[in-house]
């Protein structure tokens, strides 16, 4: 239900971008003449989910809407925005849910201090394994 | 008839899964030794009866009997022999029968070959293995029957899903489930040890073979799964961080650090709670994995079991098992004693680092795959955690593991000196320094983690085969060539994610028959398109021809096809492995003024990757030969004795 209606609102939403330069469709699977900016759609668009597909990013999705979003993503690249400014304001659009890179948040922050509380943890478990040297 | 025949079969195992738990529980406590030896047999015949009920399965599967509901929903009289073979355990009930299956296999397995191990802890180890194909069988036989009749009989099945209809499918799920489900033993071993309080070198001797034997098959499994999601999905990423790819992850990790925690403990007596721990841990990955895949809480391109009554099913069986195995743990580790200490730095040192390394990734790969679930539920909040988050959690510690994986095999047990450690390190040292050079000189600027990824392969690569130096070849032991090998394709595969990650090329064209593209060091030229039909499918036949400076031309066909059974598209990529890496060519859509979606991919050296991931199976498989030559011996040399 809830992706039926995500779905509706990027539909509802696709018109009012479609002010661009070049067509849509085109742009979801050709790439921008610049090198350096096409480079960082890419990355972006690797770290995007594709909101109908299960478990892809919008990178490597035949979907319809991963290309209409690819083509978001290239058109706003294209257009001098950052990386993060377009992540941000889809986030602000779909949610979390649309990026793979979770943001650094009250609910996200045990997340990332995982890897350090495991090696900590770890260390501490391991400390009695040890003979003391020069015995 | 089959069909009633397979589920007969499916009962008695249950049956005798029972009462080799019964009489193997009663011996133990009662201390009858008729029971003691019954135990052994009925496992055996548990075994064949499990495997009965598989064969019954594959043949209505091959047959095309529709008024099995499990056909009628999977299997197409269209379909390809081998696809209809496969298609047995392209399902939620069939592979759980695969399952269950292995699970019997395994303690089968155990009960046939096992001699060294003691002979009430081997008891102890079937009934727990009895006792863990009891939930598993009640699963089956009360929540997923494979064999339930359909009527009206449908005049055709329903197809199986185009993206599985390959030959991958055939190898890759029965694989990784011989790995999944092998690790069973380890955990049974583990329960069979903390009951009769067994822990020690034998019994990890005893139970190293058979994690072996485990992790060979998931090592394999792993690296089948990837190539299948790189060639069959159409868009060239070998590894996504998909919650189904972290669940074959997570046991892999589990048993890496169990294969090298019980080598401490069967070569100096140490780590043994810290061993058995792992052992339960990592069949309880394996249920976890298959607790997220069965039960379609995850939306993933593998949940095709979506039935929440499953889920709760699988899930008490999670609880049931685990918990109950830590309990068993936390009531008798007292009883474990410590085993022996160490010296920091040491061969066990560095073993220890290298689980401590293990255990904190596969924490990471866990708790990231379980996170967006846990966050839902508590905030309402979907958010997602995936390659960024991997990558950047998991990736630093993986390559200060594959640094520690250098120098470890070239420590000594019990105690080292660094100075003597440096002097060994030195060539792999200058070899890492001599990659920096030559990287930082020659090669196009590329990221800090390829850039690091690059020249630790060098450098491991070296190290790796280090213990070979100076030693008699010929008398050195299979199992030092097994490690040797298995470390080289870590470096090699690692050379090969590098590689691929900082030198791909890409390009994305709108093309025309006839013209010319070119992608990295190649030209390729378009020569047209014409429709093909196959058994069960219709396609669109791209072919191209692709050269390389002066050399000669490679003739390159991608298709786009379409299925009618269930009705899919799916694109079959074209690719041409040459010794420097793969050319990666999709067909995509066309458009009304004659122009042709092409998807082009030039991927240095990437074919390292499961290169490498054949050698670390392949060194398993040595090391697993040498083992068991060794025990055998051992056995031969006690029984002259």
């Amino acid at each position: 239900m809830r992706r039926t209606f995500l779905t509706l609102l990027l539909l509802s939403a696709a018109p009012a971008q479609a002010d661009s330069l070049m067509p849509s469709a085109a742009l979801a699977d050709t790439q921008l003449p610049d090198a350096r900016q096409e480079e960082q759609a890419t990355a972006l668009m690797e770290t995007l989910r594709c909101l109908v597909c299960q478990g892809q990013s919008i990178a490597d999705s035949n979907a319809e809407m991963a290309g209409d979003m690819r083509a978001l993503v290239r058109r706003r690249i294209a257009a001098g925005e950052k990386p993060d400014d377009i992540r941000t304001w889809l986030i602000a659009r779909y949610g979390n849910w649309v990026s793979y890179d979770p943001p650094l948040d009250a609910v996200t922050w045990p997340l990332w201090a995982m890897p350090v509380l495991l090696i900590a943890a770890g260390l501490y478990l391991a400390r009695g394994r040890f003979r003391r040297r020069g015995r | 008839m089959i069909a009633e025949a397979g589920l007969a079969a499916l009962w008695l195992a249950a049956a005798l899964a029972a009462l080799q738990f019964a009489i193997g529980a009663l011996g133990l406590t009662r201390g009858r030794e008729a029971m003691l030896l019954s135990v052994r047999p009925v496992a055996m015949v548990q075994a064949v009866l499990a495997a009965l009920a598989f064969l019954c399965l594959i043949v209505v599967f091959v047959r095309v009997d529709l008024s099995v509901a499990l056909v009628a929903a999977n299997d197409h009289s269209a379909k390809p022999l081998m696809y209809r073979f496969a298609g047995a355990w392209g399902n939620h009930e069939g592979s759980m029968l695969m399952w269950v299956t292995i699970l019997a296999a395994a303690g089968g397995a155990v009960a046939l070959f096992e001699r060294r191990l003691d002979e009430r802890t081997l008891v102890a180890t079937l009934a727990a293995q009895a006792f863990i194909g009891l939930g598993f069988y009640a699963f089956l036989l009360f929540a997923s029957n494979p064999f339930s009749r359909l009527f009206p009989v449908p005049a055709e099945g329903q197809g199986l899903n185009p993206l599985l209809q390959d030959p991958g499918l055939a190898f890759h799920p029965p694989t990784l489930y011989i790995g999944y489900v092998g690790l069973s033993v380890a955990f049974s071993f583990a329960v069979g040890a903390l009951v009769t309080r067994d822990v020690g070198a034998a019994f990890a001797r005893a139970m190293r073979p058979w994690v072996l034997g485990a992790w060979i098959f998931l090592t394999l499994g792993i690296t089948a799964g990837s190539y299948w999601a790189y060639y069959e999905l159409g868009w060239g990423g070998w590894w996504f961080w998909d919650p189904v790819e972290n669940a074959s992850l997570m046991p892999w990790l589990a048993a890496t650090a169990l294969l090298h925690s019980v080598t401490v403990l069967a070569t100096r007596d140490g780590l043994r709670a810290w061993t058995v721990m792992l052992a339960v841990v990592a069949f309880s990955m394996s249920m976890v994995g298959t607790f997220l895949v069965r039960s379609g809480i995850l939306t993933s391109v593998h949940a095709f079991a979506v039935d929440p009554r499953r889920g709760s099913f699988i899930l008490a069986l999670l609880v049931l098992y685990i918990g109950g195995a830590l309990a068993l743990f936390a009531l008798r580790v007292g009883t474990v004693r410590e085993g022996s200490r160490f010296d920091p730095v040491s061969r066990e040192g560095a073993l220890v680092v290298n689980n401590l390394l293990l255990s904190a990734i596969l924490g990471v790969v866990l708790i990231g795959t379980l996170y967006p679930l846990g966050a839902e539920a508590v905030t309402g909040e979907k958010l997602s955690v995936g390659p960024p988050y991997f990558n950047a959690a998991a990736g630093p510690l993986a390559l200060i593991l594959v640094a520690v994986m250098a120098a470890g095999p070239l420590m000594r047990w019990r105690r080292d000196e660094l100075r003597n450690l440096v002097g060994r390190l030195a060539l792999p040292v200058l070899l890492v320094a001599l990659a920096l050079l030559g990287l930082v000189l020659l090669a196009p600027p590329i990221g800090i983690f390829p850039l690091l990824g690059l020249i630790l392969a060098a450098g491991v690569a070296a190290a790796s085969v280090a213990p070979l130096w100076k030693r008699n070849l010929r008398r050195t032991p299979l199992f030092t060539y097994g490690m040797v090998i298995s470390h080289l394709g870590i470096a090699v595969a690692l050379a090969g994610m590098a590689s691929e990650t900082a030198f791909i090329k890409e390009t994305l064209v709108a093309a025309r028959v006839g013209e010319t593209q070119t992608v990295g060091p190649w030209t390729l030229r378009f020569n047209g398109v014409k429709p093909v039909a196959g058994p069960n499918w219709t396609a669109i036949e791209a072919t191209l021809t692709a050269t390389r400076g002066g050399g000669r031309p490679y003739l390159l066909t991608t298709q786009a096809r379409s299925f009618w059974t269930p009705p899919t598209e799916t694109n079959e990529a074209a690719i041409q492995t040459v010794w420097d890496g793969q050319l990666y060519v999709v067909l995509g859509k066309g458009s009304d003024d004659g122009r042709w979606q092409l998807r082009l991919w030039w991927k240095p050296f990437v074919t390292l990757i499961w290169a490498g991931g054949g050698l670390v199976a392949f060194g398993g498989f040595l090391t697993l030969v040498g083992r068991v030559r060794r025990e055998r011996r051992a056995a031969r040399a006690e029984a002259w004795a």
